[in-house]
C-alpha cells in the first residue's frame, strides 16, 4: 500500500500540518539508535572488559598456530609430558604433542561452536517461542508440539548416530547442537510474550497497523532482551561442554584434531600429576566463560531502560488510580 | 487536646530523595484530617513515617507523639505492640494487605488476640460484630470466607474492621478509596465515617482526590513537594484557599455539575531528590514574587481556625480569578445539525461474551447499540467490569463481532480483507488510559512517534518533519523526542500516546480513560489539550470513563452503561441534569462534589451492592438487584415488569435527545 500522507480528505484533512509556531521545520537532530547503543556499550565497564577479553582468546586461538613453533598434529619424540619449557610453551602429552598447540587449536573449535551454537540457539527460541506466543492458536499449539517432542528425544543418541554422517565437517555440529538446545527457552519466551501480548503498547501498535513481524522484532523481543542475554550467555557454556562430552566419547571433533572439551577431558584423569596438560585448557574455558557472561551483563545493563540514560532522572509521577479491569 | 503530633518530620529516602521536608500537624480526637497532595507529593511517606513502617535505610527525623508518647526512633517490636492497638492503618491496596490462606474472621481475631489477650471465642465473636458494623451483610457467615471471595470494596470494608479492631486512638487510612467505582467509593466514605464515630479515633486521611475529602475531613492539609502548604478548616479550604496552589487545584478539578471548565495548571511537580532553593511551587505560580524562587515560605496564619498557608504572595490570592482565571472553552466551529453530519461510527446490537474454563460465559457485551457522528464526542461510562473497554477492544479489532454489526466509516468490519482493514486503521485512532504502560519502554519518544509512519510506508526524512510537528501539536518540546519514556511526567507520556493517536491523521479517536492515571492538575491540561485537538482537526471522540465528572467537561452525549448493556444514552446536558434511568441518577448522586457545603447537603440515593459479575445477568432488568426505585415500587404488578421483562432502550420525550432502557424511567408517563 502506498500511502504517503497525501491523502485527499475534505477541508479538515490539512488541519494536522499546521505547526505551532514551529516555523523550523527541519529534520529533527537525534543519533541514530545504532550509534546510541555502541556509545553506550562502550560507556559500560563490564561489557568492555568482557568484549576485550573476547577479543584477546580470539588474537590467541586464531593467531597463536601462527607463532606457534609446533603444529598440532605434529609429534616431538624427544620430549613426552615434558612439564611448560620454552621450546614447548605449554608442556607436552604423553604422545609427544604440544600443549600450546592442541589448546590454541581447540580454542577455536570450542569458541566458534560455543559462541554460534549459543546465538543460533537464542536466536531460534526467541522467535519460534514470541512467535507461538504471540499468534497463539494453532500456530502455538503447533510449535509447542514440536517443542515438547525435540525435548523427549535423547538428543545425546541422535547426536552420535548422526555424527558418522558428519564426517570430518565439524562445523555441521553447530547446527546439531543449537537443535536440541532452545526448547526450555522457547517456553519460557513463549510464557513471557503471553503477558506482554496484552501490554497496552503491543495493542497499540497493533491498531496502529504495525505488520506483526515488526510488532514481535520491535516490541516483544526487545522487551525479553534479558532473558534472552543470560541465556545466550549461560548457552556458551553450556555448548561447549555439550562438544566436550560428545567428543570424548569420540562424536564431536575427532582426533588427531582437537577441542577445548576433549583436552579437558583427557587432561582431567592426571589433573594432579601433569597439571599443565589440564590447567591451561580448563583455565581458558574458564576466562572464555568469564569474558562471554561479562559482555552479557554489561549489554543487559545497557539495554535495560531502567537505567540512568539522562542528567535529570525524574521520580515517575503516576497515580495508582486504575479503573476498568482489562480483560 | 489533640491525639496525634507530628513536628518538624523530615523523611529521606535513599539516595536523597527527600520525600517529606519538614511536616507538621495534629490531629485531635475525633477528628479527621485530610492529607491531599498529588502522586510525589510525599503523603505515602509521611504516612508510612507516622506508623513507624518507613522502608529501611530511610531516614525520619523529627518527632511523632501519640497522647504524648514519642514514636520516632522506636524499634520496630515497640512499635508492634502500639500498632494495631493504638495506631491503625488502613491501607490502599486490600488484596495484598489482606493474607489469602486465612479467612476474614481469623485474620481479624488476629488481631484483637495479639493485643488484647482476649480467648478466641471471645475474639471471633467480636470479629464477626465488627464485620457487622462495617456493613458486611451475613457477617457470621462471611467471617469463614476468604480474602479472593470478597469484591474490592467489600474488602476494604474487612480493612476497615480490622484496623478498628482495638479501639485505636489514631487511625491511618491511605487513599482509602484508590482504585474503587464511585458508587462503592461513595458507600467506604460512610462506613469510614461509622468507623470514626464508633472509635473516637483521630482521622489521617490521605488521599489526591479533593472531593473526597470535601465529604469527611474536619480539617485538610494541602501538600506539595514534601511540605504542608496550606492547613485549614474544610470549609475554607474549598472556599477562601490562598496558597496558590490549592487554588489551582480546586481548579483543575473537573466538576460533575460542569459549572466551571477546569483549569490546568502548568508544568511539572519538581523532583524530589533536588528540589528548588525557594518555594517549590514557584515555578509553577502565577503570581509568584521574585524571592519565592530564594526563600522558602513558612506557613502563616491567614485566617479563622488556624488557617495557615505558605506563600509570601498572599494579597494577591485573596482574589481567586487572578490566580487562577477560568479559560473560556475551545470554540468550536459552527457544526451542522447532528442529523445532517455523517456517522462515522455506527455499533448496532455489540455481542460479547468470553468462555470460561469453568462456569458459564461472561456476558462482557450484551447488545450495545450506539453511533458517533462527525465532530462530536459521545461519553460512554459506567462502573468497572461493565463492558465499555470491551466496546472499544471489540471496535478496535476491525473485524467481525461475534453478534451484531460495527460499521466504521460506512464500511463494515466484517467484511474487511486485510488491506481495507490496514487502511481503515489511518482513520480510527486509541489512546489507552496508562501513558507508561501503552509506550514501549525501550523505546525512545521519537521512535514510538515514528512507528506508525514507517509502518504505513512513509519515507524517512518526512517522518522526521511529520515526529517534529506532532511534538509541537500536543505541547511537547524537541528536547523530548530523544528521551525514553521513563524519563517523561504522567502528562508528558499521554501528550506522547495522543501525538502517536495523531501521528496518521485519523478522524475518530476511541479515548480509553485518557486521564483517569494522571494527577487532576495534569489532567485538567490533557482534557484542555483533546478538546482544542478536536475543534481543530475535526476529530470525533469516542470516550470511555468512569468519571462522569470528567465526561461532563468533554462529551457531546453521553452513554451509561452496565453489566454489558446501555441504561441511557443521550445529549449529555439531558443526561446530566434530568437523568431517567436510576442507575445513572446513582452514579451522579455518587460522584463526590468538591464544595464541602453543598456535599454535606447533598440528598444521596446510595447505591447498594457491588458492580455484578458479568455471569449470567439476573431475570429481567439487569440492574434490577440494586436498583432504588425497583425497592421503593409498591405496586405488585409494576415490580412484575422489572423482574420479567427487560426493558430496551427507548425514547421517552421525542423534543429531547435521548434513550432509556428502564420500565419506570423519570419523566415518563
Amino acid at each position: 500500500m502506498s500511502g504517503n500522507g497525501a491523502r485527499g480528505r475534505g477541508p479538515q484533512g490539512g488541519g494536522h500540518t499546521r505547526g505551532d509556531g514551529m516555523s523550523d521545520a527541519g529534520p529533527l537532530d537525534l543519533p541514530s539508535p545504532r550509534a546510541l547503543a555502541a556509545r553506550r556499550v562502550l560507556g559500560n565497564a563490564r561489557a568492555v572488559t568482557g568484549l576485550v577479553l573476547l577479543g584477546l582468546l580470539f588474537l590467541l586461538a586464531f593467531a597463536g598456530p601462527l607463532v606457534s613453533p609446533w603444529g598440532h598434529d605434529e609429534i616431538d619424540f624427544t620430549a613426552f609430558r615434558r612439564p611448560p619449557s620454552p621450546e614447548h610453551w605449554f608442556g607436552t602429552t604423553g604422545s609427544g604433542r604440544d600443549v600450546f598447540a592442541l589448546t590454541v587449536r581447540g580454542m577455536q573449535k570450542s569458541l566458534l561452536i560455543g559462541l554460534c551454537v549459543a546465538v543460533l540457539s537464542t536466536g531460534l527460541a526467541a522467535v519460534v517461542g514470541a512467535v507461538a506466543g504471540y499468534l497463539g492458536g494453532w500456530v502455538d499449539r503447533l510449535l509447542m508440539w514440536g517443542v515438547d517432542l525435540l525435548l523427549v528425544l535423547p538428543w545425546f543418541l541422535v547426536v552420535a548416530v548422526l555424527s558418522p554422517a558428519l564426517g570430518g565437517r565439524w562445523p555441521l555440529l553447530i547446527p546439531l547442537l543449537a537443535a536440541f538446545m532452545w526448547m526450555v527457552t522457547a517456553r519460557m519466551v513463549r510464557g513471557m510474550t503471553l503477558s506482554l501480548r496484552h501490554r497496552e503498547y503491543v495493542l497499540a501498535a497493533r491498531f496502529l497497523g504495525v505488520s506483526t513481524p515488526r510488532i514481535i522484532a520491535r516490541h516483544i523481543l526487545p522487551n525479553l532482551a534479558s532473558l534472552l542475554i543470560v541465556d545466550a550467555s549461560l548457552g556458551v557454556s553450556v555448548a561447549i561442554i555439550a562438544e566436550s562430552a560428545l567428543s570424548y566419547f569420540g562424536y564431536g571433533v575427532r582426533p588427531p584434531d582437537t577441542s577445548l572439551g576433549t583436552l579437558i577431558a583427557d587432561g582431567s584423569g592426571t589433573a594432579l600429576a601433569y597439571p599443565w596438560l589440564f590447567g591451561f585448557a580448563g583455565g581458558l574455558l574458564v576466562l572464555i566463560v568469564v569474558a562471554v557472561n561479562l559482555t552479557g551483563d554489561g549489554l543487559r545493563d545497557v539495554l535495560d531502560p531502567a537505567a540512568p540514560q539522562h542528567p535529570r532522572p525524574r521520580p515517575r509521577p503516576r497515580t495508582p488510580r486504575r479503573y476498568g479491569g482489562r480483560t | 487536646m489533640s491525639v496525634l503530633t507530628v513536628r518538624d518530620l523530615h523523611v529521606t529516602y535513599p539516595p536523597g530523595v527527600r520525600a517529606v521536608r519538614g511536616i507538621s500537624l495534629e490531629v485531635g480526637a475525633g477528628e479527621v484530617l485530610g492529607v491531599v497532595g498529588e502522586s510525589g507529593s510525599g503523603k505515602t511517606a509521611l504516612a508510612l513515617a507516622v506508623l513507624g513502617l518507613s522502608p529501611s535505610g530511610a531516614d525520619v527525623r523529627g518527632s511523632v507523639r501519640l497522647r504524648g508518647r514519642e514514636l520516632v526512633g522506636r524499634s520496630d517490636a515497640e512499635m508492634s505492640l502500639l500498632r494495631g492497638r493504638d495506631i491503625a492503618m488502613v491501607f490502599q491496596d486490600p488484596l495484598s494487605a489482606l493474607t489469602p490462606v486465612h479467612t476474614v474472621g481469623d485474620q481479624i481475631a488476629e488481631t484483637i488476640r495479639v493485643h488484647a489477650g482476649a480467648t478466641r471465642r471471645a475474639a471471633r465473636t467480636r470479629a464477626v460484630e465488627l464485620l457487622d458494623l462495617v456493613g458486611i451483610p451475613d457477617a457470621p457467615r462471611r467471617a469463614r470466607a476468604y480474602p479472593h471471595e470478597f469484591s474490592g470494596g467489600m474488602r476494604r470494608r474487612v480493612m476497615i474492621a480490622m484496623a478498628i479492631a482495638n479501639d485505636p486512638v489514631a487511625l491511618v487510612a491511605d487513599e482509602p478509596t484508590g482504585g474503587l467505582d464511585v458508587t462503592v467509593q461513595a458507600q467506604i466514605l460512610d462506613v469510614l465515617r461509622v468507623a470514626r464515630e464508633a472509635t473516637g479515633a483521630a482521622v489521617l486521611l490521605i488521599t489526591h482526590d479533593l472531593g473526597v475529602v470535601a465529604g469527611v475531613a474536619d480539617r485538610v492539609m494541602v501538600m506539595y513537594a514534601g511540605r504542608a502548604v496550606e492547613t485549614a478548616p474544610v470549609d475554607q479550604i474549598y472556599h477562601r484557599p490562598r496558597m496558590p496552589y490549592t487554588i489551582g487545584l480546586l481548579r483543575s478539578l473537573p466538576r460533575a455539575d460542569g459549572t466551571v471548565r477546569p483549569v490546568p495548571i502548568d508544568g511539572a511537580p519538581p523532583s524530589a531528590s533536588a528540589p528548588p532553593a525557594g518555594c517549590a511551587f514557584a515555578p509553577r505560580c502565577p503570581v509568584a514574587l521574585a524571592r519565592c524562587g530564594d526563600t522558602v515560605p513558612e506557613p502563616a496564619p491567614v485566617g479563622p481556625g488556624g488557617h495557615r498557608a505558605a506563600c509570601f504572595n498572599i494579597e494577591a490570592t485573596a482574589d481567586l480569578d487572578a490566580v487562577f482565571p477560568h479559560r473560556p472553552a475551545a470554540r468550536r466551529p459552527e457544526a451542522p445539525a447532528r442529523h445532517r453530519r455523517p456517522v462515522v461510527l455506527q455499533v448496532e446490537d455489540l455481542v460479547r461474551h468470553y468462555r470460561q474454563r469453568r462456569g458459564g460465559p461472561v456476558h462482557a457485551v450484551d447488545g450495545v447499540t450506539f453511533d458517533v457522528r462527525a465532530g462530536e464526542t459521545l461519553g460512554l461510562a459506567g462502573e468497572s467490569g461493565c463492558g465499555k473497554t470491551t466496546v472499544l477492544m471489540e471496535i478496535l479489532r476491525l473485524a467481525r463481532p461475534q453478534r451484531g454489526r460495527i460499521t466504521v466509516f460506512g464500511e463494515d468490519t466484517a467484511a474487511l480483507a486485510a488491506a481495507d482493514r490496514k487502511r481503515l486503521r489511518r482513520d480510527l485512532q486509541v489512546v489507552f488510559q496508562d501513558p507508561f504502560s501503552s509506550l514501549d519502554p525501550r523505546m525512545r519518544v521519537a521512535d514510538i512517534l515514528a512507528e506508525p509512519l514507517s509502518a504505513h510506508g512513509m519515507p524517512g526524512p518526512k517522518i522526521q518533519l511529520r515526529v517534529r510537528e506532532l511534538l509541537g501539536v500536543v505541547g511537547l518540546q524537541e528536547e523530548h523526542a530523544c528521551r525514553y519514556p521513563r524519563g517523561l511526567s504522567g502528562g508528558e507520556a499521554q501528550r506522547v500516546g495522543i501525538a502517536r493517536a495523531l501521528a496518521l491523521e485519523p478522524r475518530l479517536l476511541l479515548l480509553d480513560e485518557p486521564v483517569a492515571a494522571l494527577d487532576a492538575s495534569v489532567q485538567a491540561g490533557v482534557l484542555e489539550l483533546l478538546d482544542e485537538l478536536r475543534a481543530r482537526l475535526g476529530l470525533s471522540y469516542l470516550f470511555v470513563a468512569h468519571d462522569l465528572a470528567v465526561l461532563r467537561h468533554v462529551a457531546d452525549r453521553v452513554a451509561i452503561m452496565y453489566h454489558g448493556r446501555l441504561m441511557e444514552i443521550g445529549a449529555a446536558s439531558a443526561v446530566y441534569q434530568r437523568p431517567a434511568h436510576p442507575y445513572t441518577r446513582a452514579l451522579l448522586d455518587a460522584v463526590p462534589l468538591p464544595d464541602p457545603l453543598r456535599e454535606r447537603k447533598r440528598r444521596r440515593i446510595p447505591l447498594q451492592g457491588d458492580p455484578p459479575d458479568p455471569f449470567a445477568p439476573p431475570a429481567g432488568c439487569r440492574f434490577r438487584p440494586r436498583c432504588p426505585r425497583y425497592t421503593a415500587l409498591r405496586n405488585d404488578a409494576l415490580r412484575r415488569r422489572c423482574e420479567t421483562s427487560d426493558p430496551a432502550l427507548h425514547v421517552l420525550d421525542p423534543s429531547v435527545d435521548r434513550q432509556v432502557a428502564c420500565h419506570h424511567a423519570e419523566g415518563a408517563k
